[in-house]
């Protein structure tokens, strides 16, 4: 009968693991919210994190959304001069842009560029006892260096996210126009009348606040709580893809059922 | 100096995200075109609403004048209630009639209104008496076909009788 009660003690084990991390978790976060107001008395801290998560972001960002609006723009017109409707090619490669890839794929990139730096300097600075001295010296380690993070990146995202969005239409116009000759009032004028402001842009807007608030929150917990060594902090690095990778996925799913469900 | 170039590149980020901003609600959607502006609702019954959406538009004479803000259906009458929002300059004669047609072919759903011959313009909230429903195309084709039935009967007829 052993076994059985060692199996119930490993379940049970597992279980208090698994729900004490999301306790730490959401009260991290909660500590986080608490530490913003602080912080935005120091704006100075928010604009250097600004510059180091948005502006070096910038190129990686423009480039992909330029590549995404050639190839949609590409393959779409493939499909679309079959039925005769290669004219709302503009429009296809708009809602698809504004609705789901630019927050999903400016999101993942920015996990990968900004949120693993997030990780590994914060995961460092810890490796080195910075954090630690830091509440020596009666710091708060989140006002001074997470809080500040947190904001540059609930910034950054969505912003990050519309140029992508909007370097992607521009990538779609030269394929369209330029390149397979479509007429380019046309062009525009079906995306006028196909692209609702606040349904379409809005709501993507709101998604990739959501998604700066996931990645920016997921990268400075995996920092903050690594294991000080240099292992620790690769991992941390890695978990922090995966995590926000699969919570922005997940959420996306979610947000998109939220806002486009209804019957237009 | 290296925090002020800084601060500059931030500033020249942010504005970079407002005019990307800026370039997709006016250019790539409909910000410039209607929107809301100073509006009254008018509602019309319709016995089959076909394929009418909610924001559709409404057009007068081919031109966009208002759109369609919900529908409903009355349990009561089992009728499709459509209330459209109308522009305030665009006043209709009390005895306009409202279609629900088809842009093209294939082509998406709108109502159109066609004025009539009143004095008096329709108030804010009023009912449009005169509708026209959608055209189905399943009944149009079950009426041609009916049709079609009927005029073979009436053709194969004399040719039975010898």
């Amino acid at each position: 009968m052993t076994w059985l009660t060692d199996l119930l003690a490993q379940l049970g084990a597992r279980t208090l693991t698994v729900t004490r991390g999301w306790g730490h978790a959401a009260i991290f976060f909660f500590d986080l919210l608490r530490a913003l107001p602080a912080s935005l008395r120091r704006f100075g801290l928010v604009i250097t994190q600004i510059h180091a998560i948005g502006n070096r972001s910038l190129l990686i960002i423009l480039a992909s959304g330029l590549a995404v609006g050639f190839v949609l723009a590409l393959q779409m017109y493939y499909a679309l001069v079959t039925y005769g409707a290669a004219e709302s090619l503009g429009l296809i490669v708009n809602l698809s842009l504004v609705r789901e890839l630019g927050p999903v794929v400016t999101a993942l990139l920015f996990a990968g560029r900004a949120g693993t730096s997030l990780t590994a300097e914060i995961g460092l600075m810890k490796a080195g006892e910075q954090i630690a001295a830091m509440e020596l010296m009666a710091i708060d380690p989140r006002v001074r260096v997470l809080a500040p993070r947190f904001i540059g990146g609930i910034v950054s995202l969505p912003l990050l996210t519309i140029l992508f969005s909007a370097v992607g239409i521009l990538g779609a116009w030269v394929v369209a126009v330029g390149l397979i000759g479509i007429d380019a009032g046309n062009f525009w004028s079906i995306q006028q009348n196909g692209v609702d402001v606040w349904r379409d842009v809005g709501n993507g807007v709101v998604k990739s606040v959501v998604f700066g608030v996931i990645c920016t929150a997921v990268a400075l917990y995996q920092g903050y709580e690594t294991e000080a060594t240099p292992e620790g902090v690769a991992y941390a690095t890695t978990r922090t893809v995966v995590t926000s990778s699969l919570a922005v996925l997940g959420m996306d799913f979610v947000l998109t059922a939220l806002m486009f469900s209804a019957p237009r | 100096m290296a925090k002020r170039s800084i601060e500059t590149l931030v500033g020249l980020f942010v504005l970079l995200g407002l005019a990307a901003l800026v370039f997709v609600a006016l250019k790539a959607a409909n910000l410039a075109s209607f929107s809301g502006g100073d509006s009254y609702a008018l509602t019309a019954r319709f016995d089959n609403i076909g394929g009418l959406k909610a924001r559709a538009p409404v057009r007068s004479a081919g031109v966009v004048v208002g759109r369609v803000t919900s529908i409903a259906f009355d349990p009561k009458t089992f009728q499709g209630v459509v209330t459209m929002d109308v522009q305030r300059a665009n006043l209709f004669p009390k005895d306009s009639s409202a279609k629900i047609l088809t842009a093209g072919l294939l082509g998406d759903q709108y109502v159109g209104l066609e004025a009539g011959g009143e004095i008096d313009n329709l108030a804010p909230g009023a009912t449009i008496k005169l509708t026209q429903s959608a055209v189905v195309l399943e009944n149009l084709i079950g009426q041609f076909l009916f049709n079609k039935a009927a005029d073979a009967g009436t053709g194969a007829e004399p040719a039975k009788k010898p």
